[in-house]
């Protein structure tokens, strides 16, 4: 009886220090989530496939249908990282992947591509970062499933994993229709 | 040491952010007054411990930029709070806002004391009774004189 006291309050820190010490303090929960997705109209920077691009494109050219809104940059590790799995999923073809270019030059962008493949539908320029902060971009690479009537249905922040992909976004690309 | 330093010089990305020339938004001195007094109050993402006020992280000038053209347009404290936190979420602000999810976190301490103060009264009570069910000892006069007079 005389430890009882002492020892649930021991109790207590050590769940409280077990869940809190390991969370990752970088990663915010988005307040977006279930909401719809910001506004957003950007210009094109590589439209595969056709020959005439339309010169900006925004949430209604995507509506309908579930997508990726990937923000990834030439200059940021992360998008490194997870490139190769974005070329994997757009051979799967199982979501459109749109890709904003976050706060990056042209030339730059060309050259990574031409290195690494790409993965995305369209790719979009965010060039002064507006949108990015509009969907609350804090790290490039940042990836968002928008769902078919236009709300933000899941948010990843960093590289873009397979386990992340099929946990958190598959189950929810029927959802939102 | 020297290949892990080489191997780490190739890995880094050679690009580097663009910064977009914006153009300046002018101030009044009263928004002026107004922005030094906000930006203190909103947290840089990237550099969490800090505040817009102090950080030069790239998206720090941006959010600043932001909020300069927010203050330009006449939007309140408030509003402009509102703005920020409709996309990065209460994480913004320094002070978190008193709601259901944050009882614990304000109330927290005080409930904290209230319940060292009752387990404290509650000691000091029983510790009475102690004392009181021992009788004291009666004083011999005499001895007690003896010792004072020493």
């Amino acid at each position: 009886m005389r430890y009882a006291i002492p020892l649930v309050v021991l109790g207590v820190l050590l769940a409280f220090f077990t869940v809190g010490l390991k969370r990752d303090p970088r990663l915010l929960p988005s307040p977006l989530i279930g909401k719809p997705a910001p506004a957003f109209s950007l210009p094109v920077a590589a439209f595969p496939n056709t020959d005439a691009a339309p010169l900006k494109l925004g949430n209604a050219e995507f509506a309908g249908k579930p997508y990726l809104v990937n923000f990834f940059a030439s200059w940021c590790a992360g998008c490194q990282v997870e490139h190769p799995y974005l070329m994997t999923l757009a051979k799967q073809g199982a979501v459109t992947l749109v890709g904003i270019d976050y706060k990056d030059a042209d030339a730059d962008l060309r050259q990574w591509l031409a290195a690494r493949g790409n993965p995305y539908a369209p790719i979009l320029v965010d060039l002064d970062g507006r949108a990015g902060i509009d969907f609350g971009v804090y790290g490039v690479p940042e990836t968002f499933l928008i769902g078919a009537d236009g709300r933000v249905l899941h948010k990843h922040v960093g590289a873009l994993t397979p386990e992340a992909f099929e946990r958190d976004f598959k189950p929810l690309l029927g959802a939102g229709s | 040491m020297a290949v892990l330093l080489l191997a780490l010089a190739m890995a880094a990305p050679a690009f580097a952010q663009v910064t977009v020339e914006k153009p300046a938004i002018p101030l009044t001195a009263e928004q002026e007054a107004h922005l030094a007094e906000l930006l203190p109050d909103l947290r840089c993402l990237v550099c969490q411990n800090e505040s817009l006020a102090e950080s030069r992280a790239p998206l720090a000038l941006d959010l600043k930029y932001e909020v300069r053209g927010l203050v330009a347009s006449g939007k309140s404290s408030p509003e402009i709070k509102q703005y920020l936190v409709d996309r990065y979420g209460d994480f913004v602000l320094f002070r978190p806002p008193f709601d259901p999810r944050t009882w614990l976190l304000w109330l927290g301490p005080f409930a904290l004391v209230l319940l060292a103060l009752l387990v404290l009264m509650r000691q000091i009570r029983s510790s009475r009774r102690d004392a009181a069910a021992a009788a004291p000892k009666p004083v011999d006069d005499a001895a007690l004189k003896k010792l004072l007079d020493e």
